[in-house]
């Protein structure tokens, strides 16, 4: 693998479209569920062990080669809210454009043939990180650094909380992300062998909840 | 419960026969065994020439009793009876639910299923398979389960559902007696039909869980959660509409036929409310 192509797909500064969304930040936010820095943590490590951890399982299993329209599926069976369902084949959409037109590959162009409104995010993330010649622990991590990463970005607006804050955030939970990263690609290699069902499928109530409530509102900051 | 005496299925007379009154036979759990209890309730209903659903299965073990119901219309009812403590940790119990083709079978709970510490390290573990055959009915609404300070348990319910079956399905649980703190719990749900996984999602709360389980993302202090699942095939064509159901639940279509509320709540009896204004939304 390349370091360096990792930290292409892996900037902020990729163009598929993540910056618009707050990871259920703004409606946590919101209902007074984050008001500060140790709030922001509490949010991120929930949510890295519940949808990052899907999410990573996901990206590292189609970074395997697995059938991306099976996962696509799974993606939709652990996906229950249906604004995040929309917000997933939406930023799937935007990532498979920048995927497709900085690493082609036939992969890519068969999903966005049949999945022409989007697949789920993670999955053409592991799509992409295939094509770019990475592997399933490059797009299990980059999987888990957006779980965590663009809730903090997020909170740095929502909140005005000092950016060194956020960021000592995302250090500390580093090496929770380098775990759970780790345990993602143990599922993934196992789905070969035993389906989809061996992949992870962890959730967070207040997270779906918010996401409908969110999908709702007339003004937002953040898309979702 | 105190009363009843826990011994393992394993031994002689220990199974409680269906319609025994919650007696178990007597002696104790040998605590040199760290064994925990097995017990399987098995559930079936059929429908006859009439169209009324009968239970030609209908059997029940040690903790695990089911009783008939009387039913005022051409369903069959089922409720499930705590015959003694479980489960504890170790023990493994299983409900085994099939409703045949165009049978309609509903099945409710005498009371909360509380989990609690027991003499094995080791988690009790609480399976049910709810099986829905073509134009076949099950309404699955068992009263809450609590995870007590101590307890571990994993449970899963996994439902199989063929085309055109209707499943109405509620949990909750509940983290901790009042004033308590929780058990380890790991909830696994799963709505298979027609072949295709409809949902698939796993809760884990209490010590030794995943980071975050009680922080904003996820439960934020609320010590009562519930799902209520809804499939019918009307879903396929006609989505429910998502909505909100007051600050702490939404209701939301899943992708194919069917419907999910999810629900948090400070305790079990709000929980209860918010879910019983959503079965009279949703239920067919």
């Amino acid at each position: 693998m390349s370091r360096a192509t990792l930290l292409v797909l892996a900037d902020g500064r990729f163009p598929a479209g993540g910056h618009a969304h707050s990871g259920g930040a703004e409606a946590a936010v919101a209902a007074g569920r984050i008001k500060d820095a140790a709030g922001l943590e509490a949010f991120c490590r929930g949510r890295l062990h519940t949808s990052g951890l899907v999410a990573a399982a996901l990206a590292a299993t189609a970074a395997l080669g697995v059938d991306p329209l099976l996962l696509d599926d799974a993606a939709d069976a652990r996906t229950p809210s249906a604004a995040l369902r929309t917000v997933a084949r939406k930023l799937g959409r935007q990532m498979m454009r920048a995927a497709r037109s900085t690493w082609p590959s036939p992969e890519l162009d068969a999903l966005a043939a049949v999945r022409p409104k989007g697949a789920h995010q993670p999955v053409v993330l592991g799509l992409a990180a295939r094509s770019a010649g990475l592997g399933p622990e490059d797009a299990a991590h980059v999987a888990v650094y957006e779980a965590v990463s663009g809730p903090a970005t997020a909170v740095v607006r929502l909140l005005s909380l000092d950016p060194f804050d956020a960021t000592r955030v995302l250090a500390r939970l580093a090496p929770e992300l380098d775990r759970v990263a780790a345990d993602a690609v143990a599922a993934a290699r196992r789905v070969p062998d035993h389906g989809v069902d061996a992949l992870p499928a962890a959730s967070a109530p207040l997270l779906d909840i918010g996401a409908e409530a969110h999908a709702g509102w007339a003004v937002r900051l953040f898309a979702s | 419960m105190s009363s009843a005496v826990r011994v393992s299925v394993d031994e002689p007379g220990a199974v409680g026969a269906p319609g025994a009154g919650g007696a178990v036979a007597s002696g104790g759990r040998d605590s040199s065994v760290d064994s925990g209890i097995r017990a399987v309730a098995r559930i079936r209903a059929e429908v006859d020439a009439r169209g009324v659903s009968r239970l030609p299965v209908l059997e029940g073990e040690g903790p695990l009793a089911v009783r008939r119901v009387r039913s005022s219309g051409q369903e069959a009812r089922v409720a499930l009876v705590g015959a003694m403590s479980a489960p504890l940790g170790g023990d493994r119990l299983t409900v085994e639910a099939t409703a045949g083709v165009g049978a309609r079978l509903d099945i409710g709970s005498s009371a909360a299923t509380i989990a609690l510490p027991g003499q094995s390290e080791r988690p009790a573990r609480y399976d049910v398979r709810l099986s829905v055959a073509e134009d076949a009915e099950l309404r699955w609404l068992p009263e809450q389960l609590i995870s007590a300070y101590g307890s571990s348990l994993r449970m899963t319910t996994r439902a199989e559902l063929a085309p055109g079956a209707r499943l109405l399905l509620r949990e909750e649980q509940v983290l901790g007696r009042a004033g308590e703190e929780p058990g380890a719990l790991t909830s696994r749900l799963t709505v298979r039909c027609d072949g295709r996984t409809l949902l698939d999602q796993e809760l884990s709360c209490g010590p030794g869980a995943p980071g975050g389980w009680d922080g904003p993302a996820a439960l934020a202090g609320h010590r009562a959660l519930g799902q209520l699942v809804v499939v019918h095939p009307e879903l396929a064509h006609s989505p429910a509409e998502p909505r909100m159901l007051g600050e702490h639940a939404a209701l939301t279509p899943l992708a194919g036929p069917g419907l999910l509320v999810t629900a948090v709540a400070a305790d079990a009896l709000l929980l209860r409310r918010v879910l019983d204004e959503a079965v009279r939304l949703v239920a067919w």
